[in-house]
């Protein structure tokens, strides 16, 4: 097959590539401050994590080895196709285990295995502003940020729970980083919200089509959002992973036949397959359970 | 102090700017003092400037010249230049005004607008209410009444109202404009009652009496205002 | 009586060109003073109350506020937060169109409660109690908490507009036209609550209209405007009573008699 035409490394010129690191540096020197930025045509149309691709773009060097997940798996059809995006216009290293990884691009999760210095997590972000909502005026919005002018986010959470007793807000929930810019963390799952709490990894989100960068340095407080006496709680889950028995961790719901048979599996495939390999097993896949071998994500499906 | 009110050299006229300017002199050269524990009788004609005179005094109507000194927390305050906030103060503490008219505020029961004096000097609302109470009684308005406000109260009735609110307090002057009007016999004879307990007390009273009765009762001695009409002052 | 005047106006302009929005105003407002600001349409009354709160840049002139910690600042040299602080806090401004004054699609509750949110409640209970005390004293059913404001008639907007506005306990309202366009009945009940409230909390108030009966009812203190300027002022009573300039005695003459 040849080539018909060939690629700056990572697809962004060199121009660019300054223009969104300085955007991201002044975004860690304010953390959870938006930083415009001058947004480029990506070959993925708007809404499909151009934010995302362009912060890695330019961060990316030949060393590094890229994992790409959505909603917490590496196999869906997104995630596929901005590794072998990456893959072909930077010939990098790609791999599905979040401990190889050395900058992992996620979109709406966060991988369970804690994550470390030598880490980057890119963050895919829909909407950047987590007052958008409440107040549609920018020009407001801006404001409010630069006044630390809060109250409106909380009115938010007081309306939650003037209507449903509790916060209802569940996923996208905002936090308030190093005490002082509140910020949307994309729809990560509220139970995700304590990982980025003072992680040793550095996190970077980016919205391609709002044109914006933010930023959270490692070992950064972020704190969720609350009231004294409806305090910040995760989500729990009262069964563990059906194939590999994890606890605590988020789970996805899959429908197994149209009889209502259902079961929850961990949302992070990665952390699942791992811990099949290290012999932990769930109540479908325990010897004496359902369905021993042959599912999805078992040893022989893998192969 | 024995005289609370001296009235000084005071002048005053209408300019009836809608009436091109027409220029209706009200009074001239007025001077007088109404000593503690004596009720002044205002006398004259219909007409003569009585009603304007008590409103001067009382800071509702500005004069032209002169001044009208009122003894005030030990100090004198001439309230023909004395800024709002002065006069406001001068009746919330000094001087009482019972008006012929009662003006209405809508939603209020007539026994808050008599206890409301009370409560603009601090005093508490139940023992303003039960002192309010006691004069309504007194003046014979029936008790149903109490707990309405005297939008639709008859003349009378308001005119009670407005006396006791007038009476509620021991402000140290009092002015009154024409306080029986529209009272039968049994409740003139409290409101002379009510003078009579002023005067004892120390109180400077200045008033307008149709009634000759009233008058006679209550009166230490009368002023005649038609002395200070403008038209004898011109000629 | 305190002698420190809590606002100082001095020589207030504004033009826009060559007219006049108003011209040369001052005065000084005391601690529990109401004051009345009476005109017709075009009078500048309107302009002049916004140039005072702020939320117009005069032409000339400075407003001076006795702020809580004693000293005055002079409100156009403070910075914008500094500003827009004072005016969630210690100040209230009460619009004539009740959905200028309120967030149309959240809880009565959260409209009340939201300026105690914004400098740091963050007790979910006690908003909440705040929030249902203050519709109690404005008269809304606390029943009527969670629902929003698009579901309320005009009295009831205006009154949770006060209310929103007083949670802060602030020293100092302005009020534009806040009876304006309501029934009669209603407009008694608002008076009479507004004039309930200035009373017990001692509040300042500078109030904007045309309807001289409500500048009878609630001030101490009127100014008579008429083409930019301040033509008449003083006692409320005796401006209504005994008026000396020519527009004014129109003004007085010109109301209907019931």
């Amino acid at each position: 097959m040849t080539e018909l035409a060939t690629y700056n490394f990572a697809y962004l010129d060199e121009q660019t590539k300054r223009m969104i690191r300085r955007a991201i540096l002044k975004a860690i020197a304010i953390p959870g401050y938006q930083v415009p930025f001058a947004s480029r045509e990506m070959p993925m149309p708007y809404g499909w994590g151009t934010g995302g691709v362009q912060l890695t773009a330019a961060i990316i060097g030949p060393q590094d080895v890229l994992k790409v997940i959505d909603q917490g798996a590496d196999d869906t059809t997104n995630a596929v196709s901005i590794r072998a995006f990456f893959q072909k216009v930077a010939n990098v290293a790609v791999t599905t285990r979040t401990e190889e990884a050395t900058i992992i691009q996620t979109r709406h999760r966060i991988p369970e295995t804690k994550l470390n210095a030598n880490q980057v997590l890119v963050y895919q972000v829909p909407t950047p502003e987590p007052l958008r909502y409440l107040e549609p005026r920018e020009t407001e919005t801006r404001k409010m940020h630069a006044l630390e002018e809060y109250g409106l986010m909380h009115v938010k959470l007081y309306e939650d729970i003037a209507r449903n007793g509790r916060i209802a807000t569940t996923y996208a929930y905002p936090v308030k980083v190093a005490g002082r810019y509140v910020m949307d963390p994309s729809p990560t799952p509220k139970f995700d919200n304590p990982k980025m709490h003072l992680s040793d990894a550095l996190q970077l989100f980016g919205a391609g089509r709002e044109k914006r960068i933010y930023a959270v340095p490692p070992y950064t407080e972020v704190v969720s959002l609350d009231f004294e006496d409806h305090p910040f709680e995760v989500q729990r889950f009262d069964k563990p992973c059906t194939l590999c028995g994890a606890e605590q961790v988020y789970l996805d719901e899959v429908i197994l036949d149209d009889k209502g048979g259902r079961m929850f599996v961990c949302s992070d495939t990665d952390f699942c397959e791992d811990r099949r390999a290290h012999g932990h097993v769930g109540p479908m896949l325990a010897p004496n359970g359902p369905a021993a071998d042959g599912l999805p994500g078992s040893k022989e499906a893998a192969e | 102090m024995a005289t609370p009110l001296v009235v000084s050299e005071v002048f005053k006229s209408f300019t009836m700017h809608l009436r091109d300017g027409l220029r209706l002199p009200v009074v001239a050269d007025v001077s007088f003092s109404v000593a503690s524990g004596e009720c002044v009788v205002l006398g004259g004609p219909s007409g003569i400037g009585k009603s304007s005179l008590l409103k001067m005094i009382y800071g509702n109507y500005a004069v032209d010249n002169g001044q009208i000194l009122v003894a005030h927390k030990g100090k004198i305050v001439d309230l023909a230049t004395a800024d709002p906030r002065t006069v406001l103060e001068v009746r919330r503490q000094t001087m009482g005004y019972v008006s012929q008219f009662l003006r209405t505020v809508p939603r209020v029961a007539a026994i808050d607008v008599v206890a409301e004096p009370l409560l603009a000097r601090g005093v508490n609302a139940a023992d303003a209410r039960e002192k309010a109470a006691g004069l309504l009684a007194q003046l014979n308005l029936p008790q149903e009444l109490w707990q309405l406000p005297p939008a639709t109260f008859s003349g009378g009735e308001q005119q009670r109202v407005n006396i006791a609110r007038g009476f509620i307090t021991d402000h140290a002057i009092l002015l009154l404009d024409e306080p029986t009007a529209s009272l039968d016999a049994r409740n003139r004879a409290v409101v002379v009652d009510l003078i009579e307990q002023k005067k004892r007390a120390g109180v400077a009273l200045l008033g307008i009496f149709h009634d000759e009765e009233v008058r006679e009762a209550v009166g230490s001695r009368i002023l005649d205002v038609s002395q200070f009409s403008p038209r004898k002052a011109a000629a | 009586m305190t002698d420190t005047p809590l606002l100082k106006v001095k020589d207030i302009s504004k033009f826009y060109g060559s007219r006049i929005g108003c011209r040369d105003v001052s005065f000084e407002l005391w601690p529990g003073e109401v004051l009345a600001i009476v005109g017709e349409s075009g009078s500048g009354k309107t302009t002049l109350l916004n140039c005072i709160s702020t939320r117009l840049l005069p032409t000339t002139g400075s407003v001076e506020y006795h702020m809580r910690d004693e000293t005055y600042r002079d409100l156009f040299r403070m910075n914008e937060a500094e500003r827009r602080f004072l005016m969630r806090t210690d100040w209230g401004f009460v619009h004539q169109n009740p959905a200028d004054g309120l967030r149309m699609t959240v809880s009565a509750g959260a409209n009340v409660g939201e300026r105690l949110m914004a400098i740091g409640n963050r007790h979910y209970g006690n908003i909440r109690n705040t929030a249902i005390d203050w519709l109690e004293r404005v008269e809304i059913d606390a029943d009527r908490i969670d629902d929003q404001p698009r579901a309320f008639s005009g009295g009831m907007r205006q009154r949770l507009q006060i209310a929103r506005n007083l949670v802060t306990g602030p020293r100092l309202v302005f009020m534009d036209e806040p009876t304006g366009g309501l029934d009669v009945s209603v407009q008694a009940r608002l008076l009479d609550l507004v004039r309930g409230l200035v009373n017990d909390l001692g509040l300042s108030a500078i109030i904007v209209t045309h309807d001289l009966a409500v500048a009878r009812l609630l001030s101490h203190r009127m100014m008579v405007m008429k083409d930019g300027y301040v033509i008449e002022h003083g006692l409320t009573d005796r401006v209504l009573d005994d008026p000396r300039e020519p527009y004014t005695q129109l003004l007085v003459s010109s109301i209907l008699q019931v």
